[in-house]
C-alpha cells in the first residue's frame, strides 16, 4: 500500500513527502488490525478499490457503505488514507461522508489527518458563509491535539467573521477547543467575552453554551449583555432558550434580592443589631427592574411547544419569582403531563418537589394526577406521591377513595406504594388516622403477600404514633401471625409485640413460644426481633418466659450469622444477672423499653429541593458531574450599574428611570469635588434654577447617570480633574463623561438636557461606533452653525486609522469637519466637535463616516428645538418684538397641561428640554415667555405660555419662521401635556 | 451536552451508534441492558440511569429505544425532548419510526443526525431546514438516483437557517396552493363502576398541512376562542397577536406541522360521547369468571361513533376467554392477556354486546380486582368541545388557496373501572 503515491494524486508536493514519512507506522497497524478482522479484510479492500476508482459513483457507494459500517459500530479505520485523499471532493455528499468519516477517526489516525488539514483552511476564506461554517465545525471537531493553534486561530477570525451563523459555528467550536486543550481557557474567555455582545439571536444561545461550558463562574462577563440576552429570547431557537434560561436563573440569584418577603423578615429577626433591623424595615423591597424584565419576558415562553423550555421557566419562576406568582407555571405544567412517557417522568419529578413546599399550586389540578391502569410503574408511584403531598382535611376523602381502587391494582409493587401512601395520610391529617388504620386492617386479610406485608409495616408505624388505644389490633395482627409469610411483616408484627407487651400480657408469650420453635427456620430481621421479643418479655413477665428466653438465647448464641450471635451475647450480658455483669444491668429496662419516638413518614422528595429544579442532579437526587449550585439571594443587592450599556435604547422602560437618580445622589453624597461643582453654579446663577437645572440633568440622563457631572462641570472647567478620579469607581459610562467635560469650555453655561443620538452602530460600522448630541453651545466655526459633538469608540479589537468625513449630501451642506483622527486604538474613544448649517430646515444632514478601509454612510436628523439658541430680553422687549410678528407669523393653541407641569420650573425645564431657548423673566405669575433665534438666519423666536383656570393654557409662537413655528408648537406641546 | 446516541432493538442489539464527541464504548449500555432486564416491561424502563461515569437518559418509541449518554450535568427534558424530535424526523422522512426502516436508511439517517447536533448541541432541528440539506427518499427520486448517480444531499445550500422564519424554506412553489386544518380533540376521562365521571378533560391539537407558495401570512381565527384555557404553539405563531386578539397570526411551515395544542377549561362539562355496561366477575368456586360488556351512544351531538374498540388487560390468572360478540370481533392474546373487542360503528339501535365466560388457571386463587376497560373511539366532524374555526385570512400572497377545516372526536386516555 502506497499512500506516497495515493497523495501525489492530490498533485500537493508538500502533502506528498509528509505522506511519505508517515506510511511505514500507519500500515504496520492497519496490517495488525487486518489480522484481527480477517473477514472484515476482503470486504474492506474492494472499498478501497472502490475509493480509489475515478467514478465518482463508485466512490459516493463505498463511503455510503464506510458510513454504515461506522453506524454499526464496526471498524473501518484501515481504510483512513484512502477516504482522506477525497476530502476535497467537488460532489458535496461524498465531501459530507468523508467528513463524517474523518470527524471518527482522526483521533486514532492523527498524522494522516493532519493531510486534510489545508483543505479546511483553505475553505475557510471561502466567500460562502456555509462552506466556511461547515469547514470549521469540521475543523474543531478534530480531535488532533497538534492542530489547537490552527483552530484558535480559526475561532478568533470566525467569531469576527460578518456572517451570524458563521459566528455561532465558531461558538461551538469554543467548547469543542476547551475540551481539547483546556489551556486555552483564557483566550477562549476572550473569544466568549466578544461574541457575548453579538445582537443576533442564532449566536445568543451558543456562546450561552459555550460560556456554560468554559467559564460559568465568570458572571462579570453577563452584566452588560443581561438586557440584551433577556430581550431576545423571545426569538432565539428554543435549545438556546433553555440554556439562556438556566443561565440567567443563576444570574439573578447572585445579583438580586429576594422577592420573598417572609424571607426577608427571617433574616432581619436573626440579626441582633438593631442598626440592621431599622435598615430593613426602612427599606420595603422594590423588585430590580431588572430582575422584573427577566420574569416578564420568559413568561411567554411558558406556551411553547418544546417542553424542556416549558421546564426551564418553570424553575425560573420557581426560584425568582415573588411567591405569589410562581402559580402562573403550574397550567403549563400539567399540560406536560399530556406528553410523553419520559417527560411525563421528569415533570411529575419536579411537581412532587414543588408540591411539597406549595401544596396550593396544584390543588386545583389534582385529578389530573389520577392514576390510569395504562401508566408506566415509575409513572404511578410519582402521581400517588404528589396526591399524598397534596391531600389536606378538605381533600383527604376523595384521596382516599380513589387511594381504594389503586389497593386493589393489579401491579402489587403499585398497590404497596398506596399502602404507604394511606400511612402518610394518616400520619398527616389526624382527622383520617382512625379511618386509615381500621381500612389498612382490612387489608391484613388480603389474599396478597406484599399487600399483607405493607400494611403490617404501615400499621407498626401508625400505632407507635398512638399506641394506647390500639391493643386490639395488635391482637388481631397476632392471630394473623401464621399466615404471614414476609419477614418484613414478621418482624414488624414481632416488635410490636415486644413493645406494647403489657397491652397484650396473655397473648405475648404465647407468640413466644411459636417463635421458639421456628426459631432457626426464620430470616435474619425475624430472628433479631425474636431476641428482641424475648429479652423485653424477660424483663416485664420474666416469670413465664424465663426458660422460653433462655431457650432462645441459646439458640441465638450458636446460629450461622454473626450478627445475631452478637444481639444474643449483648442481651444476655443485659438482662441476665450475673457477677460480671455490671452497671448496665440495672438500667436493662430502661434501654430496652425506652419509650420510642414515631417515625415521621415524609415524602422522599423532601429533600430533592436542595437540587435546582430540571436539572440532572434533581432527577437521580445526587450531585450530577458539572452541576453548579445556586447560590442564596444576596442580603445586599450588588451594584445594580454595572447592567447599564452606554448605547440608550430608542424605547425606554418607564420603570427604570428611578435608577440614574440613586448613582446621582450617591455622587452627590461621595464626591466633594462634584459638591463644590454644584456650588459654583449656583455662584452663578439663583439657588432655583440651579437647582433645577440638575434636575433636567438627571431626568433626562437616562440609564447614564453622569449626564449632570458634563453639564455642570461645563461652568468650571478647572475642577473637572478632580471629578474623574472620583468617579474611577463607577461604571465604565465615566470615561464618557470625563469626555464630554473635557470639550465643554464654552462660556455660557446651558442647562438644556443631554440627549444622546445614535449616528453608527458598532456592528455596522465594523467596530467603529458613533454617537451625538447638542451641546447647545454657539459654534465656534461659524454662527450659523449649529454645534455637534461626535463621540467616535472603537469597540474592534484592532485599532482604526484616518477617522474623517467624506461624502455629504445635499450637495451644498455646509459642514465643519473635524480634522482627521489618525488613529483610535481599540476600546478607545475620542470626542470631536462639528459645525452643521441646518439652513433652520430639519432636513437630515448627510455625510460619510470614513476610516482607513470602510465609508458608513450617516445621518444627522436635528430636532426643531436644536435650531435655536437662546435670546436673552427683557419683558418688554418681548412683547415690543410680539407686537411685530402678529397675523401669519402666530401660530398658537390651547393645550391641557398635565398637572405635574403646572409649576413655574416644571414648565420651564419642559421647555427647555424641547427648544433651546432663553427664559424671560416674567411679572407675572400666569405668564412665561421664553425667546430664541434661529441659529442660521437669526429670526426671532417668541414663545408664551399662558396659563387659565383648570390646567388648560395658551401656547404662542411668534415667528416668520411659520414651518419651524408649527413644528415646535407640535413638540411643545407633547411635552407639556405629558406627565 | 448529549455525548453519543445508541439505538437498541426489542431484543437488546444495537444497531446503530453515533458520537458527537469522543467514542464512548458501547459496553455502557450494559447498565442499561440491567435496568432493562429488571424492569420487565419496556415501558417501565427508568428514562434517567445513573452509571459510574455517565449518566444514561433513553426514550422508548416504537418498540426501540433512543439511548443517550451524557457526561455533565444537563436539563434532562433537553435530552428527552430532543430524542423524541430525532425520532419525530425519522418519521417525518420515512414515514414510520422502525428497525427496518433506519437499517435501509442507514446512511440517511447518520447523516441526519450529523446535522442535527453539534458536538452534543442542537443545530438544525427544523425539518424544513433538514429536508433542505438532506432530501428525503421518495420512489421517483430513488430510481432517478440510481440512473444518474445523482444523490439525496441538496445541493443547494440551508438558507432557511439565517432567516428570522427559519421554520420555513425559501422558494416555496405549488401549482395547486392549499391549507387544510385538522381540529382534533381527545376526551381523557375516568369513568368509576357505576359509570359516573371520576375525572374528564379534553385536549386538543390543530395539525396543518400547508402547501403555499412563496411567504404566505395567515390568520386563523375562531368563533369561540375563550373556550381555550392553556395553549402552546409552534414557533412561527406570533405570541402577542394572541394574547391581545385571540387569533393565530403565522408564517406557517412548508408541509406537515402541529399548530397548537389545547386544553378546553375545566369549566365546561365534558360531554362523554358513550356509556359502558359492564360485568365481570370471577367465581369462588371453579376456574372461570363471567363477562358480559354492552355499550351505547350517550352525547353524540347527532353523529356517529366509528372505530369504536374495548381493550382489557386481564389479570394473569385468566387462561383463556370463551365468548360472543353481536357485533365486530374479539382477539384474545394468550402471552399478553389482553382482550381486544374490535365493534367499529356503533349502531343506536342494536346496542354490540360481548358477553361469555372466562376460563382461569386452576389452583390459583381468584384474581381479586377486576381490570379496566380502555376504550377507544372516532366521531367524525365533531370538535367535542365545541371550538369552531370561523375564519382564515392570508396575507403576502396574491393568489387564492384552498382552504379546509375538518373536525374530529377521539378519545384519549379513556377508561372504565370496573
Amino acid at each position: 500500500m502506497s499512500t506516497s503515491a495515493l497523495y501525489n494524486d492530490q498533485g500537493g508536493a508538500e502533502a506528498a513527502v509528509e505522506a511519505g514519512q508517515e506510511s511505514t507506522p500507519t500500515s504496520s497497524g492497519t496490517g495488525a488490525a487486518f489480522g484481527l478482522f480477517s473477514t472484515d479484510f476482503k470486504k474492506n479492500e474492494d472499498l478501497k478499490e472502490m475509493l480509489e476508482s475515478n467514478k465518482e459513483s463508485l466512490k459516493l457507494e463505498a463511503m455510503k457503505r464506510i458510513v454504515g459500517l461506522i453506524a454499526k459500530g464496526k471498524n473501518s479505520s484501515e481504510l483512513f488514507p484512502a477516504v482522506v485523499k477525497n476530502v476535497a471532493s467537488k460532489n458535496i455528499e461524498l465531501k459530507k461522508l468523508v467528513y463524517v468519516y474523518l470527524v471518527r477517526y482522526a483521533e486514532e489516525q492523527q498524522d494522516l489527518a493532519l493531510l486534510s488539514i489545508s483543505t479546511f483552511q483553505r475553505a475557510l476564506k471561502d466567500p460562502n458563509q456555509f462552506i466556511r461554517a461547515s469547514a470549521l465545525r469540521v475543523l474543531s471537531s478534530i480531535r488532533v491535539p497538534i492542530i489547537v493553534p490552527i483552530m484558535m486561530l480559526a475561532i478568533k477570525e470566525a467569531a469576527a467573521d460578518l456572517s451570524p451563523y458563521v459566528r455561532k459555528t465558531s461558538a461551538h467550536a469554543i467548547q469543542k477547543l476547551y475540551s481539547l486543550d483546556p489551556d486555552q481557557k483564557e483566550q477562549l474567555i476572550e473569544v466568549i467575552e466578544k461574541l457575548l455582545k453579538d445582537k443576533s439571536t442564532l449566536v445568543a444561545g451558543s456562546v450561552v453554551m459555550a460560556f456554560e461550558e468554559v467559564c460559568p463562574d465568570r458572571i462579570d462577563l453577563i452584566h452588560k449583555n443581561y438586557r440584551k440576552l433577556c430581550n431576545l429570547l423571545v426569538d432565539v431557537e428554543e435549545w438556546g432558550q433553555v440554556v439562556i434560561i438556566s443561565m440567567l436563573t443563576r444570574y439573578a440569584r447572585t445579583q438580586f434580592t429576594s422577592p420573598w418577603t417572609e424571607n426577608n423578615e427571617k433574616t432581619f429577626y436573626d440579626s441582633d443589631s438593631e442598626e440592621k433591623k431599622e435598615q430593613t424595615e426602612a427599606k420595603p423591597y422594590i423588585m430590580d427592574p431588572d430582575h422584573r424584565l427577566l420574569l416578564r419576558n420568559t413568561k411567554p415562553l411558558l406556551q411553547s411547544r418544546n417542553t424542556a423550555v416549558v421546564m426551564s421557566v418553570a424553575q425560573l419562576y420557581w426560584h425568582l419569582a415573588p411567591k405569589h406568582e410562581v402559580n402562573i407555571v403550574t397550567k403549563s405544567l400539567v399540560r406536560l403531563l399530556r406528553s410523553h412517557r419520559e417527560v411525563q417522568f421528569i415533570v411529575l419529578q419536579n411537581i412532587a418537589t414543588m408540591s411539597i413546599q406549595r401544596k396550593g399550586m396544584f390543588e386545583p389540578f389534582m385529578k389530573s394526577f389520577y392514576v390510569r391502569s395504562t401508566d408506566a410503574t415509575h409513572i404511578k408511584t410519582l402521581k400517588l406521591e404528589i396526591l399524598t403531598n397534596l391531600a389536606n382535611e378538605a381533600n383527604i376523602s376523595t384521596i382516599l377513595r380513589e387511594f381504594q381502587t389503586y389497593v386493589k391494582s393489579q401491579d402489587k409493587a403499585f398497590a404497596a406504594a398506596t399502602i404507604q401512601a394511606i400511612g402518610r395520610c394518616a400520619t398527616n391529617i389526624s382527622e383520617v388516622t382512625d379511618t386509615c388504620l381500621n381500612g389498612l386492617v382490612l387489608l391484613l386479610s388480603n389474599r396478597d403477600e406484599t399487600v399483607v406485608a405493607e400494611s403490617v409495616v404501615v400499621i407498626k408505624k401508625l400505632l407507635q404514633t398512638q399506641p394506647t388505644q390500639h391493643s386490639e389490633i395488635i391482637k388481631h395482627m397476632a392471630k394473623l401471625f401464621d399466615n404471614i409469610t414476609v419477614p418484613m411483616a414478621r418482624a414488624s408484627i414481632l416488635w410490636l409485640m415486644g413493645e406494647y407487651c403489657e397491652r397484650v400480657p396473655k397473648i405475648a408469650p404465647d407468640v413466644l413460644r411459636k417463635m421458639a420453635k421456628t426459631f432457626t427456620a426464620e430470616e435474619d430481621i425475624v430472628k433479631l426481633q425474636i431476641v428482641n421479643l424475648a429479652a423485653k418479655l424477660y424483663l416485664t413477665n420474666s416469670k413465664q418466659t424465663k426458660l422460653l428466653t433462655q431457650y432462645i438465647l441459646n439458640l441465638g448464641k450458636y446460629d450461622q450469622n454473626y450478627d445475631i450471635r452478637d444481639r444474643t451475647r449483648f442481651i444476655r450480658q443485659l438482662i441476665v444477672p450475673n457477677e460480671k455483669s455490671g452497671a448496665l444491668n440495672k438500667y436493662a429496662r430502661r434501654i430496652l423499653l425506652a419509650p420510642k419516638p414515631a417515625p415521621v413518614l415524609e415524602s422522599a422528595f423532601k429533600d430533592r429541593d436542595r437540587f435546582q429544579l430540571g436539572t440532572l442532579s434533581h432527577s437521580i437526587n445526587s450531585k450530577a458531574t458539572g452541576y453548579q449550585e445556586l447560590s442564596d439571594w444576596p442580603a445586599v443587592a450588588p451594584d445594580q450599574s454595572v447592567r447599564n450599556v452606554e448605547v440608550i435604547e430608542p424605547v425606554r422602560n418607564p420603570s427604570s428611570s428611578h435608577t440614574p437618580y440613586h448613582s446621582f445622589t450617591s455622587y452627590l453624597s461621595n464626591s466633594s469635588a462634584l459638591l463644590f461643582l454644584f456650588y459654583s453654579i449656583t455662584c452663578i446663577h439663583t439657588m432655583s434654577e440651579a437647582h433645577f437645572a440638575v434636575l433636567v440633568c438627571f431626568s433626562d440622563s437616562d440609564e447614564n447617570g453622569n449626564g449632570p457631572v458634563a453639564q455642570a462641570s461645563s461652568s468650571s472647567p478647572e475642577s473637572s480633574s478632580g471629578s474623574e478620579t472620583d468617579s474611577e469607581d463607577d461604571s465604565d459610562s465615566d470615561s464618557l463623561a470625563a469626555q464630554k467635560k473635557k470639550k465643554s469650555d464654552v462660556t455660557t453655561p446651558s442647562f438644556g438636557p443631554v440627549k444622546t443620538y445614535e449616528l453608527l452602530h458598532h456592528m455596522t460600522g465594523k467596530g467603529l461606533s458613533a454617537k451625538y448630541h447638542f451641546p447647545r453651545q454657539p459654534c465656534l466655526y461659524e454662527p450659523s452653525m449649529v454645534a455637534v459633538q461626535v463621540i467616535l469608540t472603537n469597540s474592534s479589537d484592532h485599532s482604526l486609522e484616518e477617522i474623517h468625513i467624506g461624502e455629504r449630501s445635499p450637495a451644498g451642506l455646509n459642514i465643519h469637519c473635524f480634522n482627521t483622527i489618525e488613529r483610535l486604538e481599540p476600546e478607545a474613544s475620542v470626542t470631536v466637535s462639528m459645525g452643521i448649517d441646518f439652513s433652520d430646515s430639519t432636513q437630515a444632514a448627510n455625510f460619510q463616516l470614513c476610516t482607513k478601509e470602510n465609508q458608513f454612510s450617516v445621518s444627522i436628523q436635528p430636532a426643531v428645538g436644536e435650531l435655536l439658541m437662546p435670546s436673552t430680553m427683557t419683558e418688554q422687549d418681548f412683547t415690543k418684538e410680539q407686537g411685530k410678528l402678529l397675523g401669519m407669523n402666530e401660530t398658537s393653541a390651547t393645550i391641557t397641561m398635565a398637572t405635574a407641569n403646572t409649576s413655574s420650573q416644571a414648565i420651564s425645564k419642559q421647555v427647555l428640554s424641547v427648544a433651546n431657548v432663553g427664559v424671560v423673566s416674567s411679572s407675572q405669575n400666569n405668564f412665561h415667555r421664553f425667546a430664541g433665534r434661529t441659529v442660521s438666519s437669526g429670526a426671532l423666536v417668541l414663545v408664551s405660555l399662558e396659563l387659565k383656570e383648570s390646567s388648560s393654557a395658551l401656547l404662542t409662537i411668534n415667528t416668520e419662521k411659520s414651518v419651524m413655528a408649527s413644528m415646535l408648537l407640535r413638540d411643545l406641546k407633547q411635552a407639556l401635556t405629558q406627565a | 451536552m448529549i455525548h453519543s446516541l445508541f439505538l437498541i432493538n426489542h431484543s437488546g442489539d444495537i444497531f446503530l451508534e453515533k458520537h458527537w464527541k469522543s467514542v464512548i464504548s458501547r459496553s455502557v449500555c450494559d447498565y442499561f441492558f440491567e435496568a432493562r432486564e429488571k424492569a420487565v416491561d419496556p415501558e417501565n424502563v427508568p428514562p434517567v440511569l445513573q452509571t459510574p461515569h455517565h449518566y444514561l437518559i433513553s426514550i422508548y418509541r416504537g418498540k426501540l429505544f433512543f439511548l443517550s449518554v451524557i457526561q455533565t450535568e444537563v436539563a434532562p427534558l433537553f435530552v428527552i425532548e430532543f430524542l423524541h424530535r430525532v425520532a419525530d424526523t425519522i418519521q417525518d422522512y420515512f414515514g414510520e419510526c422502525s428497525e427496518g426502516i433506519i437499517k435501509d436508511n442507514i446512511v440517511t439517517v447518520y447523516e441526519l443526525l450529523e446535522e442535527m447536533l453539534d458536538n452534543g448541541f442542537p443545530l438544525a432541528t427544523e425539518s424544513n431546514v433538514l429536508k433542505e440539506m438532506i432530501r428525503p427518499p421518495t420512489i421517483l427520486r430513488s430510481v432517478v438516483n440510481t440512473l444518474t448517480g445523482s444523490s439525496n444531499v441538496g445541493d443547494t445550500l440551508p438558507t432557511g437557517q439565517l432567516s428570522n422564519v427559519p421554520w420555513r424554506r425559501a422558494g416555496v412553489k405549488y401549482t395547486n396552493n392549499e391549507a387544510y386544518f385538522d381540529v382534533i380533540e381527545e376526551i381523557d376521562a375516568i369513568l368509576d363502576k357505576s359509570g359516573t365521571t371520576v375525572f374528564a378533560e379534553i385536549q386538543g391539537v390543530i395539525e396543518a398541512c400547508v402547501r403555499l407558495t412563496g411567504m404566505p401570512d395567515l390568520t386563523l381565527s375562531f368563533m369561540n376562542p375563550r373556550l381555550l384555557d392553556d395553549v402552546s404553539f409552534h414557533p412561527c405563531v406570533r405570541f402577542k397577536r394572541w394574547e391581545s386578539e385571540r387569533v393565530l397570526s403565522f408564517i406557517p411551515p412548508d408541509g406537515n406541522f402541529t399548530l397548537m395544542n389545547y386544553h378546553v377549561s375545566s369549566q365546561n362539562l365534558v360531554a362523554i360521547p358513550v356509556y359502558v355496561k359492564q360485568s365481570i366477575s370471577f367465581f369462588e368456586t371453579g376456574p372461570c369468571g363471567r363477562l358480559d360488556i354492552t355499550i351505547g351512544p350517550k352525547q353524540t351531538m347527532g353523529k356517529t361513533v366509528e372505530n369504536m374498540m374495548v381493550t382489557i388487560h386481564m389479570p394473569k390468572a385468566v387462561l383463556n376467554a370463551n365468548l360472543t360478540a353481536t357485533q365486530g370481533t374479539y382477539t384474545y392474546d394468550l402471552t399478553t392477556k389482553v382482550l381486544v373487542w374490535d365493534i367499529g360503528k356503533l349502531n343506536p339501535q342494536k346496542l354490540p354486546n360481548l358477553r361469555g365466560s372466562l376460563s382461569t388457571q386452576v389452583g390459583v386463587p381468584k384474581p381479586e380486582d377486576n381490570p379496566s376497560l380502555n376504550i377507544d373511539l372516532k366521531i367524525q366532524q365533531l370538535a367535542i368541545s365545541g371550538l369552531k374555526v370561523s375564519r382564515l385570512d392570508m396575507y403576502g400572497e396574491k393568489y387564492k388557496p384552498f382552504k379546509g377545516v375538518k373536525y374530529l372526536t377521539k378519545a384519549g386516555k379513556f377508561q372504565v373501572r370496573t
